[in-house]
């Protein structure tokens, strides 16, 4: 049952010769041929790279190597370029499409020394929460396969939770590494937008799009993170500022931390989850945080629905520019092979950027980001993070998204507002329905404060027992 | 809100059946309805946001470095001439 540990447990084991890397990547393919039938969490697996992965890892470790992830297995994404192996981002317009080059994530994860086992399964091209849109069809959430992984980046949240692999990488525009990780009972970190590169990842929204880790414990997030974050040549917008070790400072006192929430901003979710969130502030308080509704500290912010607004605009306008690349000459198959979600999609936003609708739409969108982003900025100056449950339900049931075009606006309301401003913030489990399904909660700071965040989450987990618990399978 | 589903179809390059069309469009006006939502906000005195990261006319230096092969590129193409990628015609005699 080795495939179950932590990077953490991992690393240490491997350091002790308790077991090869060979060994534990062998037995998180095991475990993925046990399960995967069930979940199909992957697109692509990797199994004889993944194998030679390993093997090399081994020699490393034998020369006394210690990079900060040798010989662990992880899934990716299968949005992120890997040299050599498809990359489709679940689409049936780039399915046969083989990268000459590498993400700059991929190229930092195997500097780091990962073990690589597959590509994951996702909504087609990021479009979606549920996974469904996928051309390679759809995730089972590990916990009841009747129920949606959640997404896009739901094979990675699913293989994840199942013990598939040790840690996996998911990519997020608003909501889509925190929402399957909430849905699925795992950690998942959405960094400050520019933190991480967007370098080789198949692009949906390039304002907001923000790679990052999804792991089974806050301090696994952290030593991924500590590898991916910095600036890249290849992405412009990544961000210069200075990089930390945010592997340090986790165990701090959060006595004297001062936490926002918002009674507001929460209004309408289901009662499962409102329960959960109750306690989960109770667990801060215990600790010695103050928890605020910013309503008291005199801070107003705009209901979330309004970033629904806001982000369909500008998340649609994107993806029409962002996806008219694609048109089967140079790779991938032509236009025709697009799915309805794509379609809709790059049709909405051809609409708001067209003559005539740029204004009322684009324009408009841009400018309640503005306040959006003002109210966020105002709200950090007095509160150190801002929780808030990640999703407004549990894991919905399969086939809840089809025919709904705007199920996944519905889903992410509660991550739509901090993707729209850029911020970073970091899901961990908090409980379970009464059907028995992960409820998560999410932790947010300020921009590049993921040092707080990963703070506040790890010492919630520590307090907690929510993050020992796994699916049955 | 009324959507001309033709007109932005061809904008996009994308070719719709009769049945996407009459889908589409309709999907499209529910997800406009929601996003006119928007306009219950003041924005009158309001700038633009386009980009977060305050980062503003980033320059790279100006090395030369190796790109991919004429092989590589290639490679992924469905239809390839002398090494060149062969596009539909955008001129007819």
């Amino acid at each position: 049952m080795i495939y179950k540990l932590t990077i953490k447990k991992a690393k240490e084991w491997l350091a002790n010769k308790e077991f090869s890397s060979a060994e534990l990547t062998k037995a998180c393919l095991d475990r993925i041929k046990e399960t995967d039938e069930t979940l199909r969490a992957f697109v692509t697996i990797t199994e004889a790279h993944a194998l030679e992965d390993a093997r090399r890892a081994d020699e490393l470790i034998a020369n006394g190597d210690d990079k900060p992830l040798l010989g662990i297995p992880f899934v990716i994404k299968d949005n992120f370029s890997t040299v050599g192996v498809q990359t489709s981002a679940s689409s049936n317009v780039l399915r046969g499409y083989v990268p000459p080059f590498d993400a700059t994530v991929v190229a930092k994860l195997k500097e780091a020394g990962m073990v690589m086992l597959g590509k994951t399964n996702m909504d087609a091209f990021a479009h979606g929460s549920s996974t469904e849109t996928s051309d390679f069809g759809t995730t089972k959430n590990p916990w009841n396969p009747e129920f949606l992984p959640g997404g896009s980046s739901g094979g990675t949240g699913a293989s994840v939770a199942a013990d598939q692999a040790i840690a996996g990488i998911g990519s997020e525009t608003a909501g889509s590494i925190r929402q399957p990780a909430a849905w699925c009972g795992i950690v998942g970190l959405k960094p400050t937008y520019g933190r991480v590169s967007r370098y080789g990842v198949v692009a949906m929204a390039s304002s907001t799009d923000s790679p990052g880790p999804m792991t089974k414990i806050v301090e696994d997030s952290a030593l991924v993170l500590n590898v991916l974050a910095g600036k890249d040549p290849h992405d412009a917008t990544s961000s210069p500022k200075p990089t930390k070790d945010y592997t340090k400072g986790l165990n701090k006192s959060i006595k004297g931390r001062k936490i926002g929430i918002s009674a507001k901003y929460i209004e309408g979710i289901e009662k499962d989850v409102l329960k959960a969130f109750e306690e989960a502030r109770r667990v801060f308080e215990k600790l010695g945080a103050s928890v605020v509704d910013i309503a008291d500290l005199g801070i107003d912010i705009l209901d979330p629905q309004y970033s629904i607004g806001v982000y369909t605009i500008l998340q649609r306008a994107e993806v029409s520019s962002n996806l008219a690349r694609f048109d089967g000459i140079r790779y991938g198959n032509d236009r025709s092979a697009f799915g309805d979600e794509a379609k809709r999609r790059i049709m909405l936003g051809t609409y708001t950027l067209s003559a005539g609708y740029y204004d009322a739409f684009y324009k408009k969108a841009l400018k309640v980001r503005t306040i959006i982003v003002n109210e966020f900025h105002k709200m950090f100056e007095e509160v150190d993070a801002f929780i808030a449950p990640t999703s407004p339900s549990p894991a919905m049931p399969l086939g809840s998204s089809k025919n709904h075009p705007m199920f996944g606006e519905m889903a992410d309301v509660l991550v739509e507002p901090s993707s729209i401003a850029g911020l970073p913030g970091i899901n961990v489990p908090a409980g379970f329905s009464s059907n028995k399904l992960p409820i998560g909660l999410q932790v947010m700071g300020t921009q590049f404060a993921e040092d707080t965040i990963l703070n506040l989450a790890h010492e919630f987990e520590a307090n907690t027992e929510w993050h020992l618990r796994k699916p049955e399978l | 809100m009324k959507i001309n589903i033709k007109h932005v179809a061809k904008l996009a390059n994308l070719t719709l059946t009769k049945e996407e069309e009459k889908r589409f469009e309709k999907q499209l006006e529910v997800t406009l309805d929601t996003i006119n939502k928007l306009n219950e906000v003041n924005t009158d005195n309001t700038e633009i946001t386009s980009q977060v990261t305050g980062l503003e006319n980033v320059m790279d230096d100006d090395i030369p470095q190796p790109s991919l092969s004429q092989k590589k590129a290639l490679a992924n193409a469905k239809n390839t001439y002398n090494g060149l990628f062969v596009v539909k015609a955008i001129l007819e005699e």
